[in-house]
This record gives C-alpha cells, sequence and structure tokens, in this order.
C-alpha cells in the first residue's frame, strides 16, 4: 500500500456552487504531485479538502489510508501545509514562529529546539532568527512558512503556490529547495500558476477546470500528448495559410493577429509552411507545459 | 451538536501562544489595572465623595469608595475579557490569519476559540489581580477573604470571553464592534450596580440590572471583599455559568460557519 492520498469522486459545494465536480485521483509515495488549473478551477478548495480545512460535501479522500472525516488530527499531525496566504504570526519573531507552531503539533520542546535551529540553517535563516515577521522580505517570509510546513517532520507537504509573487533569485532558491526535499524523498502535492515550476518540479500532474480534471500525466507526456514537439508561431498570418494548415490537419489555435501551430513530426511540413507563409515574424520554439494549459483550459480571462 | 472530540487540552498551546505575545509587552500590560484604580478612586474619592453620604447596600452603611471598589474589579474583567476577545481575536483571525495557521495543525477550531475565550479570562484575572493588589493596600479589600476575588475573576472573564468570541463570529468589520460596546458593555457598566446601588433604581427597571452579567460578577466582588451583597451569591454564580455556557457554544457554532467553508 503506497498510495499516500486516495480521492475517489470528490464533490465541493457551496452556496449552491459546485467547486469540485467529481474528481478522482491518488498520489504515491514520494511522488511530486502537480494540481494546476486557472483560477477558480477549484485548486485551493481541493488543497483545503485535502488538509482538513474544509470537509468534503461527498466522496471519498484518504490520506495514509484514514479518513480525513474522522481521522483528522492523527492525518493533520503528518502533513505539512504551506498555505497561500501569508499565515505566519505577526506578533512573533522568525524562531518563535517555528517554536510555538513545534507546539501546536505538541512537539517535546528539546526536539522542537533542535528542529527549529535544523531548519533555519537550511533555509539560510539563522541570521533573521530574532527578526519580526513583518521585517522579513517576501522571499524570507515564504522560505520562513516552507519552514514551518516542515517542523513536524511530515510524511506529506501540501504546497498552494509556493512562489507566487516572488523574485526570480527568491524563486529558484524556494525551487533548489523543494529540490532537496523531493531528494529525500518527501511526496509532495503543489498548485502552481507557474507552468515552468509545474515542468522542473512535478513527475505527475492533473490539469482541473470547472471542478474536473482534465488530463493526468507526467509533464513530457501532456506537452507530447497536446501540443507536440514544436510550435510555431505566425505573426500576421495570411489567409492561405489558415486554409493550408485546415487542409493538412495540422492543430492550430487562430488569435487573430497571432496563428500557433502545433508541429507534428512531420519535417517537409515545417518547410512549406517556412517557405511560403512566413511573412512577417515566426518563431520556432519547443512546446512547453504553457501551451498545453493554455490549448486545453482556453485563453479567455477568468476573473 | 458537538462532538466531543473536537476538545482536547492542545488548546493550552494557543494559550500559551498569546501568553509568549503578552509577555513581551507586559509592561504595557501591566500599566493601565495599575492606574486605572488610582484614577477612579481618586476621581470618585476625592472629588464625588463629599457629595454623597454613605451608600446603604446589602444591608450596612459603606462610604462611597469602598462601595465602588469591588466593582471597580469587576468592570476591569468586563472590559479586559470583552476587548480581547472581540478586538484582539478580530485582529488575529481576519488580518493576521492566525487562526487559518493554526487550522493548518492537529488544533481544532473548537480548541482555538476555547483558548481565545480562556486567554481572555487570563488576561482579565492577571488585571484583577494588579488592581486588588492596589486597591487592598489602599485599604478597600478585607484579606484573606479578597483573595477569592483572583478566581472570581478568571470565572467572569470566561463569561465575558465567550459573548465577546459570540460577536467576534457575527461581526462583519472590526469598526462595527462599537454596535455591542455602546448598545450592551457601556449601559451595563453603567447600569449594573457598579456606580450606585440597584435598589436605587426604579423598581420596574431592577429586573433589567439583574438580567446584565456584570451585575452578578460585580454582587460576587463585594460578597468576598467587603462581605455583603443584595442577591444570593448562588444565583449569581449559576446565572454566570448558564451565560458562559450559552455564549460559548454559540459563539462555537458561529465561528465554525465563519471560518470552516
Amino acid at each position: 500500500m503506497n498510495k499516500i492520498i486516495d480521492i475517489q469522486h470528490l464533490v465541493k459545494q457551496f452556496n449552491g456552487f459546485t467547486a469540485v465536480n467529481d474528481i478522482s485521483f491518488s498520489v504515491d509515495k514520494g511522488e511530486f504531485f502537480g494540481l494546476l488549473g486557472p483560477n477558480g478551477a477549484g485548486k485551493t478548495t481541493t488543497i483545503r479538502m485535502l488538509y482538513g480545512f474544509s470537509p468534503p460535501t461527498s466522496g471519498e479522500l484518504h490520506i495514509f489510508g484514514m479518513d480525513i472525516r474522522t481521522d483528522y488530527r492523527k492525518i493533520k499531525s503528518r502533513i505539512g501545509v504551506c498555505q497561500q496566504d501569508n499565515t505566519l504570526d505577526p506578533d512573533l519573531t522568525v524562531e518563535q514562529n517555528l517554536h510555538v507552531f513545534a507546539g501546536y503539533f505538541s512537539i517535546p520542546k528539546k526536539e522542537a529546539n533542535e528542529r527549529t535551529r535544523e531548519l533555519l540553517d537550511f533555509f539560510a535563516l539563522r541570521h533573521k532568527k530574532n527578526a519580526k515577521v513583518m521585517e522579513l522580505s517576501g522571499g524570507m517570509a515564504r522560505r520562513l512558512i516552507l519552514a514551518r510546513s516542515l517542523i513536524n517532520q511530515p510524511e506529506l507537504l501540501i504546497l498552494d503556490e509556493p512562489t507566487t509573487g516572488l523574485d526570480p533569485q527568491s524563486k529558484h532558491q524556494v525551487w533548489e529547495k523543494l529540490e532537496n526535499l523531493k531528494k529525500s524523498g518527501l511526496t509532495v502535492v503543489i498548485t502552481t500558476h507557474n507552468m515552468e515550476e509545474a515542468s522542473r518540479l512535478c513527475d505527475r500532474l492533473i490539469i482541473v477546470d470547472h471542478g474536473k480534471i482534465l488530463v493526468d500525466g507526467s509533464p513530457e507526456d501532456l506537452i507530447e500528448r497536446h501540443a507536440g514537439h514544436n510550435i510555431i508561431e505566425i505573426e500576421g498570418p495570411d489567409h492561405a495559410l489558415v486554409e493550408y494548415v485546415k487542409e493538412h490537419n495540422i492543430g492550430f489555435d487562430d488569435l487573430g493577429r497571432r496563428l500557433i501551430l502545433y508541429e507534428t513530426q512531420e519535417k517537409d511540413l515545417n518547410h512549406t509552411i517556412q517557405e511560403q507563409f512566413c511573412n512577417e515574424k515566426c518563431i520556432y520554439r519547443n512546446s512547453t507545459l504553457e501551451d498545453v494549459f493554455l490549448r486545453l483550459t482556453g485563453r479567455e480571462l477568468r476573473e | 451538536m458537538i462532538d466531543p472530540k473536537v476538545f482536547s487540552w492542545r488548546f493550552l498551546r494557543v494559550w500559551k501562544r498569546n501568553l509568549v505575545v503578552y509577555r513581551k509587552i507586559w509592561k504595557v500590560n501591566f500599566l493601565t489595572p495599575l492606574l486605572e484604580p488610582l484614577f477612579y478612586i481618586l476621581a470618585f474619592g476625592l472629588g464625588f465623595a463629599g457629595l454623597i453620604d454613605n451608600v446603604h447596600y446589602g444591608g450596612s452603611d459603606f462610604s462611597y469608595t469602598t462601595f465602588i471598589a469591588p466593582a471597580l474589579i469587576a468592570t476591569a474583567v468586563m472590559w479586559n475579557a470583552f476587548f480581547e476577545t472581540t478586538y484582539a481575536s478580530f485582529v488575529r483571525m481576519y488580518y493576521q490569519k492566525t487562526f487559518d495557521g493554526m487550522l493548518a495543525t492537529p488544533l481544532s477550531l473548537e480548541e482555538i476559540i476555547i483558548a481565545e475565550i480562556v486567554w481572555s479570562a487570563t488576561k482579565a484575572t492577571g488585571a484583577a489581580t494588579i488592581m486588588l493588589m492596589v486597591l487592598g493596600l489602599l485599604g478597600f479589600i478585607q484579606f484573606p477573604l479578597g483573595l477569592l476575588l483572583i478566581p472570581l475573576a478568571f470565572f467572569g472573564g470566561l463569561a465575558f470571553g465567550a459573548i465577546g468570541m459570540f460577536f467576534t463570529g457575527i461581526t462583519p468589520t472590526i469598526d462595527m464592534f462599537n454596535l455591542p460596546i455602546f448598545l450592551f458593555i457601556t449601559p451595563m457598566f453603567l447600569f449594573s450596580g457598579t456606580f450606585f446601588p440597584v435598589s436605587n433604581l426604579p423598581v420596574w427597571v431592577q429586573p433589567a440590572a439583574l438580567a446584565f452579567p456584570l451585575y452578578h460578577l460585580a454582587e460576587l466582588a463585594r460578597r468576598f471583599s467587603i462581605g455583603t451583597n443584595e442577591t444570593a451569591p448562588v444565583i449569581s454564580i449559576v446565572y454566570l455559568i448558564v451565560f458562559f455556557l450559552f455564549f460559548t457554544i454559540l459563539a462555537l457554532g458561529r465561528m465554525k460557519k465563519r471560518l470552516i467553508q
């Protein structure tokens, strides 16, 4: 039994709105699992059900083989949660934040001190241990939240948009730490809007929209299946090109001023387009998870 | 209705968190209860007492300052506990998202709420103890009987903490606390037999005063410090227990509705 999370037909409704609509998935031990989707797709709602914050309307949710409805306390003592909002305690110092949090898990004082020291070192926050939380930069605060979520040595780490709003340096530093944790065999569930982050970290991911799972697979698989190998972006496409593309059954998105072609393996086609249809500007690039995401969830704004 | 499994001694961890924060600014926290009774005794004792003869209360006559001294402790308990579970808890819940962070740990929401109420009672007890020492030194409290005011402060703090928490569960914004303060706390502060005996009020309003928890707390405070009262202590004790339980249950329900979706 290697399943850390097992979700079957999970549904969450509030005030007549169905935020999560019958989703099922499981996460294996040691897996780095991504939960992707546009705003309002039901990611955070799912995550909140995972850590026992909000009760499911129907369906089954088991973590470590235990039911979240009845064994939430046991489950919560074995998971770490990094929430989307900054929930650090501004009344406490950096070090106290870890100490006091260890108390909520009933970790003995001596052990709490040791772990606090280790985590402050690991996240390069030792020099700030007596600082107030308000004085921390965005990157440091985020690292402290991560450190705090590891205070109980969790077997499952839940991260809700861990790098949103961080500058590139901080973001990469967080990624590096997460990769270290991954190497140590920790099971992680992450939600993110950052496709680079998802491709880099996740072994497997699902894309959800309107409370439903659209696809499930490894980042490479999903790219291969839904966005081909390469992408050609053509600015100012003429009518002939659109006709040609339709005729040859090539996957494309027409954005008006810009045409995006999802290129198959046939090199000839690629060549033809390059020779005949590239009037203004053409970009040839590798397909990314972002292409998959936009193709599956659409390009219109959500909020 | 409420699953007993949601309660455990773990709530003391949240209480401890508040203690850690309190100790950081303990000097400020000590100053108010130290000075407040002095101001009142000075104002009412020197400025006011000359206008008033002895107060007839519970079958005996007392100087005006002796009469109000125990009530000052009772009102301090009310203000301290009520402010803690309204403004302070609201800031923790709404602005600091402290409760959200706690809910990602094995703590239950019920434990967090209970801890907040118990903490408010603790803070009220701290303030009452300091006031007791000041008023004791001034000779307004009989010892050792007066020491019973310390557990009484905790007991009364629970009642006012519970109703404060209930208001935190229903108030949409922090400014709206003005409403319960002006419509409930202030009239209670004035008409609970604090500054004059309830028996001085017209007969038809007396039952209204008896419905105030502060009346019962002030009654018990006088019983424990000057040794007399108007209403049987057992009635006051039962009233405060029922009041505490009633508003704790209501507060738990409202907070659950507010925070858990």
